[in-house]
């Protein structure tokens, strides 16, 4: 188990406030909550952990109503932008310290700490002191002192933000894998809720989006839902990204890979050249900005490695200017253009267009 | 030309600093060295000097360790709590360091001499403060509490909040979070405060003469030797309670493992 569910909470701190912020998590889900920093991402996560009490609406874990309930007593797991460990405290005993604060140690505790410090590659860091670790160890110590509770649900405030590209890699597979329990860190799936102001990590993990806004959510689905159809100006400008695909990266040649889309979850019958090196075939997002998108009356020779033939479906004044959105072998992708060039072009619904971008224009997420 | 210019500066700095320096050690530098050896060994030896010097030892510093008691869990609450009237709090607890000492005998005095109801009150049920061990522990207490309060806030108010919210979602209570987070943490900071109030109840006089002048503290013995026989009488005594304080104080200042004489915390 590890339903969460809020329902219209609000709270009011100074001149911040919190309004009538409802969802859901189903166990296993990974929810990530996407928001500025000021939005007020943070105070939700202590207000689910316990550590502020909401003026208004309620919090269940399972179905029962923990508003109410001491922080000690809510299984939930908390860890904090700067990781929080205890400097005064091994590795060790910061990883036990919440066995010890519930009175839980047992016969089962050291077994159940080397398989979960195994799993999170810190077999050797036990006797050390926090001071000195690199960031990314410091992270996979606080996720261990959290995880070795078991909790319904975990928390994670801005967990990569810190940290260098190749240790958010490595966290960002670490987190999938205790998310989808790959690997014995608990034995059903995690359930988790991770805030952030970074898309790419909401692509990357996230199975929901939440955008918060000003104190409100402002829009939740699926990453597709929200990338593609942003609900309100500020998520497309915070987020949108219409050309969001899902789907495949496989064969590499000279540094170009390609991309097969899904449609309807089986492969599109279209492919993208993308930049980067993915030998393996890897499952992932891939977005495409409006703007580098241009297009075309008539077919000519171009550097851009994606050429298609497609129709005029839409044609959309946004605030950056016009979006045309043109369907190609099923695929919908959209081109953002400037007013002079609709009119020079003579576009129109239903024209034939060529439509084209270069490979380094199409960002693969994994 | 610029570091031309910052070396001159830092050259004045620097002769500064040594002049501050030279005010403190020189009196004591030229008590140490116009004092002849034997009559050192002599006042070392003399039974009435150890007998004060001990009593003064142990007198404060049981003062200090009694006092951390309350003045521990209330300087928590101050580096954590907010509560109305909180920065006339804070000013109340350095009340003792901004009065004069004699005058803050003198205070004491009224309030625990039997005349008045409370110190009445305390003989009847067998307590007495005036010239007596507990009398000069309370004068100790009064002066030198601050030292211990403000610090231990100021190490408190260092720990990182953070800390203390992860440490509640990991399951620990109130008073697990400050034992076995906060009060760690923050211990240096204590113990800090601890020896500055301890030195500071060790050389206390003013408030202490009043109180209890009998039995005689080593400030109040060098004052009387002083009075009743001139410097030279007084000097081997002062030599010789000056070495005893460095040696315990350097021993509080390898055990904290820092520099205790960094003293944070304190406003006037």
């Amino acid at each position: 188990m590890g339903k969460l569910k809020l329902t219209n909470i609000s709270k009011k701190l100074g001149v911040f406030k919190l309004e009538d912020i409802s969802f859901s998590l189903e166990t296993g889900d990974y929810f990530v909550i996407l928001g500025k920093s000021g939005s007020g991402k943070s105070v939700l996560l202590e207000i689910i952990s316990g550590l502020i009490t909401p003026d208004k609406g309620r919090v269940y874990l399972n179905e029962k109503d923990i508003t109410a309930k001491k922080i000690q007593k809510r299984n939930l797991g908390l860890v904090f932008q700067n990781h929080s460990l205890f400097p005064h405290l091994s590795v060790k005993s910061n990883i036990l310290y919440p066995l010890r604060a519930r009175k839980k140690m047992n016969a089962d505790t050291g077994k159940k700490l080397e398989t979960l410090c195994r799993t999170l590659g810190i077999l050797n860091l036990l006797n050390l002191k926090p001071g000195t670790l690199s960031l990314g160890e410091s992270q996979r110590v606080a996720l261990a002192r959290t995880l070795i509770t078991s909790p319904e649900c975990i928390l994670l405030d801005e967990p990569l933000s810190s940290l260098d590209i190749q240790t958010k890699a490595e966290i960002k597979t670490l987190l999938r894998k205790i998310n989808k329990d790959s690997d014995s860190v608990k034995s059903e799936p995690q359930t988790v809720l991770h805030v952030t102001h970074d898309y790419e990590e909401a692509i990357s993990l996230a199975n929901k989006i939440g955008v918060i806004e000003n104190g409100s959510i402002s829009q939740i689905g699926t990453p597709e839902e929200v990338f593609r159809h942003p609900g309100t100006e500020f998520v497309a400008n915070f987020a949108g990204i219409k050309n969001f695909f899902r789907g495949k990266a496989a064969e590499t040649e000279n540094g170009i890979s390609v991309f097969t889309p899904y449609m309807n979850n089986i492969p599109a019958n279209i492919s993208f050249y993308i930049s980067g090196n993915y030998r393996n075939e890897e499952d992932g997002n891939l977005i495409i900005k409006g703007e580098n998108i241009t297009i075309a009356n008539e077919l000519y020779a171009t550097s851009a490695r994606n050429t298609f033939k497609g129709k005029i479906t839409d044609i959309e004044n946004v605030k950056s200017g016009i979006e045309v959105t043109v369907k190609t072998n099923g695929l919908l992708l959209s081109s953002l253009i400037t007013k002079e060039s609709l009119n020079n072009l003579n576009l129109s619904f239903d024209k034939t267009v060529y439509i084209s971008f270069k490979a380094n224009a199409a960002k693969f997420i994994k | 030309m610029l570091s031309r210019k910052s070396s001159s500066f830092e050259l004045i700095l620097a002769v500064i600093g040594g002049l501050v320096l030279l005010f403190i050690l020189a009196p004591l530098f030229q008590m140490f060295f116009s004092s002849d050896f034997n009559s050192l060994l002599k006042t070392a030896g003399s039974a009435e000097v150890q007998k004060s010097i001990w009593m003064t030892i142990w007198i404060s510093i049981l003062g200090t360790f009694l006092f951390s008691f309350f003045a521990i869990p209330f300087s928590y609450m101050l580096a954590r709590k907010d509560f109305p009237l909180k920065r006339l709090v804070c000013g109340i607890i350095d009340i003792p360091v901004v009065i004069p000492h004699s005058a803050a005998g003198i205070a004491l005095l009224g309030i625990l001499s039997e005349e008045s109801a409370f110190g009445s009150f305390l003989n009847k049920i067998g307590i007495s403060f005036v010239d007596t061990e507990a009398g000069i522990m309370v004068a100790m207490i009064f002066v030198s509490l601050p030292f211990l309060i403000n610090s231990a806030k100021a190490g408190f108010e260092s720990v990182p909040l953070s800390l203390e919210k992860t440490a509640y979602t990991l399951g620990a209570s109130p008073g697990k979070v400050f034992f076995t987070v906060s009060l760690p943490i923050a211990w240096r900071s204590i113990l800090s405060g601890f020896v500055m109030m301890w030195a500071r109840g060790l050389s206390e006089f003013g408030a202490v003469v009043i109180i209890a002048y009998h039995p005689t503290v080593t400030s109040v013995l060098i004052y009387e030797r002083f009075t009743a026989y001139g410097l030279k009488y007084a000097q081997p005594v002062a030599v010789i309670f000056i070495i005893v304080c460095l040696i315990v104080f350097i021993l509080f200042r390898l055990l904290s493992g820092k520099n205790i004489t960094a003293y944070r915390g304190f406003k006037n």
